[in-house]
């Protein structure tokens, strides 16, 4: 316990790192998600292949391959972010993809009579989306959007690997000062387990108050 | 108000409207009847582009109908449409359902597009389900609420797709009534339908189809009474011996 209670401000930036990390990269994730599920249902065929040549590219690689080639390759070519930027790119980027497949999994549940009365009304292909299906069709996977955020929240453990100094890379310090591994790492584990469940518990939450009257 | 010429349709190898033309005036009332599969719903949803059009053309008020894009929807916006299965917006409630086009579309003030909506419910008589959602109301109510959907963007024509149908024979009543109400007001009206009773009432022609044709069009008095073709004979006598 010594080694936990002697490094609270190292565990606590990391913890703010790993929170503000989360955040950033769940908004950043949704707005790419809805963005991405949107071209794949969209009228024009270039479109919808834009959106499937990202969810297969994003999907299909490993994250740290991902993180590594921005923070390391980019450079190279002369483009540089700080750390931190960079990490939330590239965390929104590649769960944004299978928030984009989760999206178009609720849009896919409203039923077709849904989007040709808000056409038969007069609205335009981005109105329908917005004001008829989007809302219909997010309520409806509110449960795998709350797991592919607490899978973002674990998978920003991987910043770790390019220097940013979150949870693991603040628990990993400490440790290399203390060796008491058990100790530390139960200690980084139990505080991403808090994050965890907070996750749950909003997600729980949203889909009781967001549920459509059947 | 609604003009159709050489209108063809193919759902791949099946060809489901054959060289339909069908010309409806401002304020008439066509019922469209004829045997499952026939077209007449595929004609309707091809009136406002729910459907393209495999060859020929449709004009609304004299204007063709645009191919995709803000001028379909402004199109859309002026022919109404009520369909066999309601298709209200399960996640508002029934007053925002009817307001969501007039705010959106027609850019009408929120409280000037709520006065209407209530206008409009007050009179398909479910005013004091306002703030129901759809899931709450029987079919014969989400019905009308649809109706008032559709005449809140104040439409040039109103297309109704088997408006009856999905319903509960107690609450097809309820529905027609409302529709016949429309039809004595002037309203252009196109209406998809089994109810040979709403034919009689309401009906300026009859147009019977079978087969993705129009095979008879007429006056309803003489159209039950006097059917021109055999197909039609034949259809009718099937649907009202009971």
């Amino acid at each position: 316990m010594d080694a936990l209670t002697a490094h609270l401000s190292e565990f606590g930036h990391g913890l703010v790192t790993t929170v503000e990390l989360t955040v950033v990269t769940t908004v950043g994730a949704m707005l790419l998600g809805i963005v991405v599920a949107t071209l794949r249902i969209a009228p024009v065929p270039l479109l919808r292949a834009i959106g499937t040549a990202y969810v297969e590219v994003f999907q299909n690689l490993p994250l740290l391959a991902l993180l590594v080639l921005f923070v390391f390759a980019l450079p190279t070519i002369g483009i540089t972010f700080p750390l931190f930027t960079s990490a939330a790119i590239v965390i929104a980027v590649y769960e944004g993809a299978y928030l984009a497949e989760a999206i178009r999994a609720g849009i896919n549940t409203v039923g077709v009579g849904q989007a040709e009365a808000a056409r038969a009304i007069g609205l335009t292909f981005g109105q329908s989306l917005r004001h008829v299906i989007l809302p219909q069709g997010l309520r409806a996977v509110i449960q795998p959007i709350g797991n592919i955020c607490i899978a973002l929240l674990m998978n920003t453990s991987l910043a770790a690997a390019v220097g940013v100094v979150e949870l693991t890379q603040a628990a990993n310090t400490v440790n290399l000062v203390e060796a008491q591994p058990i100790a530390v790492f139960t200690g980084a584990g139990l505080a991403y387990m808090l994050l965890a469940l907070i996750i749950g518990q909003v997600t729980g939450l949203l889909e009781r108050r967001l549920a459509i009257v059947r | 108000m609604v003009s159709v010429r050489g209108l063809n349709k193919w759902f791949g190898p099946l060809h489901v409207l054959k060289d339909i033309d069908l010309t409806v005036a401002a304020g008439e009332v066509v019922v469209v009847v004829g045997p499952s599969g026939s077209g007449k719903s595929t004609l309707c949803r091809c009136l406002n582009r729910l459907e393209t059009a495999g060859q020929g053309s449709v004009e609304i008020d004299g204007e063709p109908l645009p191919a995709e894009g803000r001028a379909l929807a402004r199109l859309r916006a002026d022919v109404g449409m009520v369909f066999q299965s309601f298709n209200l917006f399960g996640h508002k409630t029934v007053l925002d359902n009817i307001t969501l086009g007039p705010t959106r579309v027609r850019r009408v003030a929120r409280p000037e597009a709520r006065q209407q909506a209530m206008t409009l419910l007050e009179r398909v008589g479910i005013a004091d389900k306002a703030n129901h959602h759809p899931a709450q109301l029987s079919g014969g109510q989400q019905q009308r609420a649809a109706i008032a959907r559709a005449l809140a963007m104040q439409p040039k024509v109103l297309l109704f797709d088997e408006p009856t149908s999905a319903l509960d024979p107690e609450m097809v009543n309820e529905v027609l009534d409302v529709m016949v109400s429309l039809a004595a007001e002037g309203m252009t009206m196109i209406v998809v339908t089994h109810e040979m009773g709403f034919a009689r009432r309401a009906a300026d022609r009859v147009v019977f189809m079978d087969d993705g044709r129009i095979v008879e069009s007429g006056a309803p008095d003489d159209f039950f009474a006097a059917p021109q073709t055999e197909r039609a004979r034949d259809f009718l006598s099937k649907i009202l011996q009971h």
